[in-house]
């Protein structure tokens, strides 16, 4: 599904990402853990082409394709979704206009045939529904005015609707309360499938035990510098993550 | 005194129902006396009138009917009445009026109405408020009246349509609209200004006065659906008796060059005015709206959001004036300009303007200027919408908040695929915001 290899990258000139290599088969769920600026949240804006977000060295493949050369858009044609950590508000452009011109621009680049209005309203419904968001949100601009966790909520709900081939969740559990918290993690699986995969960024175990992950991975200094199974995240609760310095 | 109007002059010198001429009789003797502004005067001082250094003519009085389905026009099933290049159409007209209204134009005002237009005619233009309001006295051969008795509520909004054809060239037009709301009275007025595509130079001097007895309601929608070569330099003055509300909605299309001048002067305790505003220049063309509260006694509040799209080389210019005299305590008055620039190259000279001489009031001024959040383009961008499909979102989306608060259904969805499809070359660009 995504393999990437040796990557660098550079934020405003500083160099964040040094030489991160990561492998995610389809069906697989991989959490990526670390201390803060570790380059977590920088490495989903690289691999969604974000301006100002430069890559120096190393590739990043998706589904065979070189990920780096596609513009933004086209990456999520070809099936990224990233969850921002901080979704953007866009008043002005209500969520369902947004909405329908996503989901028509990625299955007309699917080859899937265009859905009418009905069909494209019973699916947001739906899709609000599962996240427990009130109807009322599709009306309102892009996340104008939205809670932290109504804003995450509604990034899954992208997510349910453009049902993406890999989706980075950049700390999707930040800012949610216990109950939101559940909402979304049965959200992210009900979204696992064979040929889904799924990268949790987050600080915290909490998430893990919801969503229960096939690799856990400690990102440090720009690069992955653990990886192992779900005990990984485990003993990282217990242990914090000074101990990995002398590992790497 | 520049002459460039000298020979529409003399031929409205000419064409005047006797009891206009004392108007025309006036506003020659002021014309003659004005000079016509530059850039020191500071009203003036980023509009060139560079456009009006050419002649224009009266248009000719027995021009034949030009055809008018090219012309983009709301279509509103109420009173209307079409000019077309300054001549009233009566075959395109629907002259059928509910009662409590009158709707006539001059050239058709009996005896009674005449004297009640002279009695009210330039009465809402303050003295130095409008520097072209002489010239379009000097002009006018034929005008509007509209008048709503007391406690009259219209259902029907009431149209007036202006259109250039380009059947002529360098056409000079005068537009007057006098309204008189009685007390307690409730309407709608729609002002429209377009040409058809194959549009010539033209000038339009555009004044409309509104006269809102104690009580009255009006709701008030100016658009300026003009494009190419047309200038129009024009105003809206209106004047507000007690608890009267004007709630007005302008829209400025580009063209060579447009002027609007808005000034609201608060009469009577307990008048409201909101007013929403947008402009659209691209290419080289100017809008300059220049709004003016007046706010001369206690307990009455002014609302303004005023939103521009300022596309490739094109200027635009927002003045808003909020003046507090010092007998008008408890005022409240708020201005909002926000503006989007959309090329490098785009202008916009935006300046609030507050004199206040009372101590006990409200007053919040905003300015804005900004150009497309890249941000909120590159999210788009990550859910797979292309680049130039979120660009006209965007674009439309910065002004959508005040085309969706349109009160009349027929305006809003006339209005909306004309803004959007203004900001996307290809129709498909804007399928996803209409």
């Amino acid at each position: 599904m995504l393999k990437i290899d040796n990557l660098h990258a550079k934020v405003d000139d500083k160099d964040i990402l040094k030489g991160l290599n990561l492998t995610v088969a389809a069906g697989e769920v991989h959490a990526i853990m670390g201390p803060n600026g570790s380059g977590k949240s920088t490495l989903g804006h690289v691999l969604a082409g974000r301006p100002g977000y430069t890559v120096t060295a190393g590739s990043a493949r998706l589904l065979g394709q070189d990920l780096l050369e596609l513009d933004t858009e086209h990456r999520a044609h070809l099936g990224l979704f990233l969850a921002y950590q901080y979704p953007v508000e866009i008043p002005g452009v209500s969520n369902m206009e947004f909405l329908k011109a996503s989901v028509d621009a990625v299955r007309e680049h699917r080859g899937d045939p265009a859905l009418d209005s009905m069909s494209f309203m019973k699916k947001a419904r739906e899709a609000c529904k599962a996240v427990d968001l009130d109807l009322a949100f599709l009306k309102r601009g892009v996340n104008e005015g939205f809670s932290g966790g109504e804003k995450k909520r509604n990034e899954l709900m992208q997510m349910m609707l453009l049902e993406p081939k890999l989706c980075i969740m950049d700390e999707t559990d930040s800012g949610l309360d216990i109950d939101a918290l559940q909402v979304v993690a049965s959200g992210i699986n009900a979204m696992r499938s064979p040929d889904r995969s799924i990268i949790l960024v987050t600080h915290y175990q909490r998430l893990l035990t919801f969503i229960e992950p096939d690799h856990v991975h400690v990102l440090s200094g720009g690069r992955i510098v653990k990886s192992g199974d779900k005990s990984l995240a485990l003993e990282l609760e217990e242990r914090g993550y000074a101990w990995l310095e002398d590992v790497a | 005194m520049s002459d460039f109007m000298r020979e529409a002059l003399a031929a409205a010198a000419q064409r005047a129902p006797a009891w206009l001429e004392p108007v025309q009789a006036r506003g020659r003797n002021l014309w003659g006396k004005t000079t016509l502004p530059n850039r020191k005067t500071e009203a003036w001082k980023y509009t060139s009138l560079q456009a009006l250094q050419q002649p224009f003519s009266a248009p000719a009085p027995q021009a034949r009917g030009a055809a008018i389905s090219e012309a983009s026009l709301p279509q509103l099933d109420g009173p209307t009445l079409i000019f077309t290049d300054g001549q009233y159409r009566q075959d395109l007209s629907n002259t059928a009026v509910p009662s409590g209204l009158s709707l006539v134009r001059f050239g058709d005002a009996t005896a009674e109405q005449a004297a009640q237009i002279s009695a009210a005619l330039g009465t809402a233009v303050l003295p130095g408020r409008h520097v072209f309001s002489p010239l379009n006295d000097a002009t006018l051969v034929d005008g509007v009246f509209m008048a709503v008795a007391a406690d009259t509520q219209l259902e029907e909004p009431v149209h007036i349509a202006w259109l250039t054809t380009g059947q002529n060239e360098s056409t000079s037009i005068t537009q007057r609209l006098l309204v008189c709301m009685g007390p307690n009275s409730q309407a709608t007025l729609v002002e429209s200004f377009a040409n058809t595509a194959t549009g010539g130079t033209a000038f339009t001097n555009g004044l409309t006065e509104l006269l809102l007895d104690r009580g009255a309601h009006l709701s008030h929608y100016r658009l300026h659906l003009e494009q190419g070569d047309v200038v129009h330099i024009g105003g809206v003055h209106a004047r507000q008796g007690a608890d009267s509300q004007l709630h007005g909605f302008h829209l400025a299309l580009g063209s060579v060059l447009k002027r609007i001048d808005l000034v609201v002067d608060h009469q009577g305790s307990g008048a409201h005015c909101s007013m929403d505003g947008l402009y659209l220049p691209r290419g080289t063309e100017t809008v300059d709206y220049h709004t003016c509260m007046e706010h001369a006694v206690p307990h009455c509040t002014s609302r303004e959001r005023f939103r521009g799209i300022i596309a490739d080389e094109a200027t635009a210019i927002f003045n808003g004036r909020i003046h507090i005299h010092p007998e008008a305590q408890k005022t409240r008055a708020e201005l909002s300009n926000k503006n989007l620039l959309t090329s490098n190259k785009a202008e916009i000279n935006t300046k609030p303007e507050l004199e206040i001489y009372a101590d006990d009031v409200q007053c919040a001024h905003g300015a804005t200027v900004a150009q497309l959040d890249p941000l909120a383009l590159h999210y788009l961008r990550t859910r797979g919408v292309p680049r130039d499909e979120a660009e006209v979102m965007l674009s439309y989306g910065f002004i959508n908040e005040l085309v969706e608060e349109i009160g009349q259904p027929v305006i809003k969805a006339f209005l909306k695929p004309l803004l959007a499809k203004r900001f996307a070359h290809d129709a498909r660009l804007a399928r996803h915001i209409l």
